[in-house]
């Protein structure tokens, strides 16, 4: 049975990787690095995009700041760090499950794991307008939402909104009811915003279950019962670091014990 | 961030849990996390690992006058400070009442049920005796500050060696462990740590429970045995009340987990004697 996977509208990571060999990069780094006669391509392309670890100088050089594998993508013209931590600093655009720890009369605080807290404007759901303003004054503190960060200044308190900006739906974003919320390191989460992510692929023929997961590092889980909630969760944990095969084992043999 | 309390989902999730019989980390309620006891170059040097809460212990000594009311007793200290590297609900400098709670629970279970037979650190009464310190940091919070810590500090003590000193009339020689074989303390017994969190009036009690447990629990109670079943401390600071037969069911489960930990500990300290 297939789980129905309540899967983020975020951006995805382009899926045509382009795989140069592995290129490791460190922070202080400057690209294109010279000793490596395959970028020099990078220097043809007009326009590039920089995506996460990479900070343009004011003297048109690119400088790393991450440490991670330099990744692009097939056409060279959006390139970005590939790492893993813990610590989630929010960027525009991103999916993240944040806890409500207080509200003013124009915005929910939350925490989304972050160094600050973030701000959720209590019209930014979707058709709230301020006669009518959706029932979620029920939300209070302690409450699980989904949302999407609309605004991420580095000198700023990060802003959140619960609604698509192209549709002004909802499509998905909101409150989570029930189920469990785990933290994860920010590279697994990535990996499993894909779908085709095997550990959710196995558990999935096994056991059908809810999940969103916040590009923060934080999934939800929500199944039938308490006990097949726990097996997802603790399956997810445990693979961040297996093989394909080793992974399939672990599955198998939490789904027998069961 | 010091605002780390649970989500509603994550509160009632484990509460639910708890009532159909499972554990959020797929443990059974008398069930230990994995304990992992790993020792360092110098002797005294421990680290513990229960599930993700870290623990390091170091003991040193030096030479001291004992105090004129008792003049052959040595001296044993703990020093447990909390520092943000465990945690970032802990901040610097500023303790804690859980810092507290830890560091008095350690106090009763080693000096009060006099693990360590302090009279044996003696060199000559009246002028001088050992004074022994055990340094706990704390690396890594995952709850059950108080049972890792208890275990890291008995552990260390059981690894230290002494120098070995002679006496001859007044003169005292301190021989550098290069030049003689180092001396163990003199251990009594071997006091373990067991705490139950307790939930739903004392209805669900779970033994070692994880951070998140800790932060959703209505009270705790603390339980410190040796193997001879013998009860060094009990600490119930605050929360709901527990009915008298709960803690003798408590303790009975205790005597089990002590055993159990006593043989790992023993285990372990047998099995770095034979690398070195």
């Amino acid at each position: 049975m297939a789980p129905p996977v309540q899967n983020t509208p975020a951006e995805q990571q382009d899926g045509e990787q382009y795989e140069s060999g592995l290129h490791v990069i460190l922070p202080g780094d400057l690209l294109p690095p010279t000793q490596s006669q395959d970028s020099e391509d990078v220097v043809m392309a007009p326009v590039i995009k920089l995506g996460p670890g990479l900070q343009p100088m004011s003297d048109e050089s690119i400088v790393a700041v991450k440490a991670g594998i330099l990744q692009s993508t097939a056409s060279a013209n959006r390139w970005w760090v590939q790492s893993n931590q813990k610590r989630y600093v929010p960027s525009s655009g991103e999916s993240v499950i944040g806890i409500v720890r207080g509200k003013t009369a124009e915005h929910y605080k939350l925490d989304i794991g972050a160094a600050h807290p973030a701000l959720l404007g209590v019209m930014a759901f979707e058709g709230a307008t301020k006669r009518n303003r959706p029932n979620h004054e029920a939300s209070i503190l302690g409450d699980l939402l989904y949302c999407r960060v609309a605004l991420a200044n580095k000198d700023m308190d990060p802003e959140l909104e619960c609604f698509n900006p192209t549709t002004g739906k909802a499509d998905g974003y909101g409150g989570l009811e029930g189920g469990h919320v785990f933290k994860v390191s920010l590279g697994l989460a990535r990996r499993l915003l894909d779908p085709k992510t095997l550990v959710l692929r196995l558990l999935g023929q096994h056991i059908p279950f809810e999940t969103a997961v916040g590009i923060n590092g934080r999934v939800w889980i929500n199944s039938a019962s308490a006990s097949h909630t726990i097996l997802v969760c603790n399956a997810i944990k445990n693979s961040e670091y297996l093989s394909p095969k080793e992974c399939e084992s672990m599955v198998k043999s939490l789904i027998q014990k069961m | 961030m010091k605002d780390t309390e649970p989500s509603k989902n994550e509160r009632e999730f484990l509460l639910e849990a708890l009532r159909e019989g499972a554990r959020i980390d797929g443990r059974k309620f008398y069930d230990f996390r994995t304990l992992r006891i790993s020792f360092g170059s110098d002797y005294g040097a421990v680290e513990v690992q229960l599930g993700n809460t870290r623990i390091l212990a170091k003991v040193s000594c030096e030479v001291i006058r004992p105090y004129a009311d008792k003049p052959t007793e040595g001296f044993l200290s703990f020093s447990t400070e909390i520092s943000p590297m465990a945690s970032t609900v802990f901040e610097a400098g500023r303790q804690t009442d859980e810092e507290v709670l830890v560091s008095r629970m350690i106090e009763k279970a080693m000096r009060r049920s006099r693990a360590l037979d302090t009279e044996g650190l003696c060199i000559i009464a009246g002028e001088k005796v050992w004074s022994i310190r055990v340094d706990i940091h704390f690396l890594d919070h995952d709850g059950n500050l108080a049972d890792a810590a208890c275990i890291a500090a008995i552990t260390a003590l059981m690894h230290f060696r002494r120098p070995d000193v002679t006496v001859v009339g007044e003169e005292v020689t301190v021989h550098p462990i290069e030049q003689r074989n180092p001396v163990p303390l003199s251990i009594h017994h071997i006091p373990i740590s067991v705490t139950f969190a307790l939930f739903d009036k004392g209805e669900r009690m779970v033994v070692d429970p994880t951070y998140l447990e800790e932060q959703i629990m209505e009270g705790d109670l603390a339980l410190t045995l040796n193997v001879h079943k013998e009860i060094c401390a009990l600490s119930k600071a605050g929360g709901m009340p527990l009915e008298l037969e709960k803690v003798v069911q408590c303790s009975k489960i205790a005597a089990v987990k002590v055993q159990e930990i006593t043989e790992q500990i023993e285990a372990a300290l047998a099995a770095d004697k034979k690398k070195r």
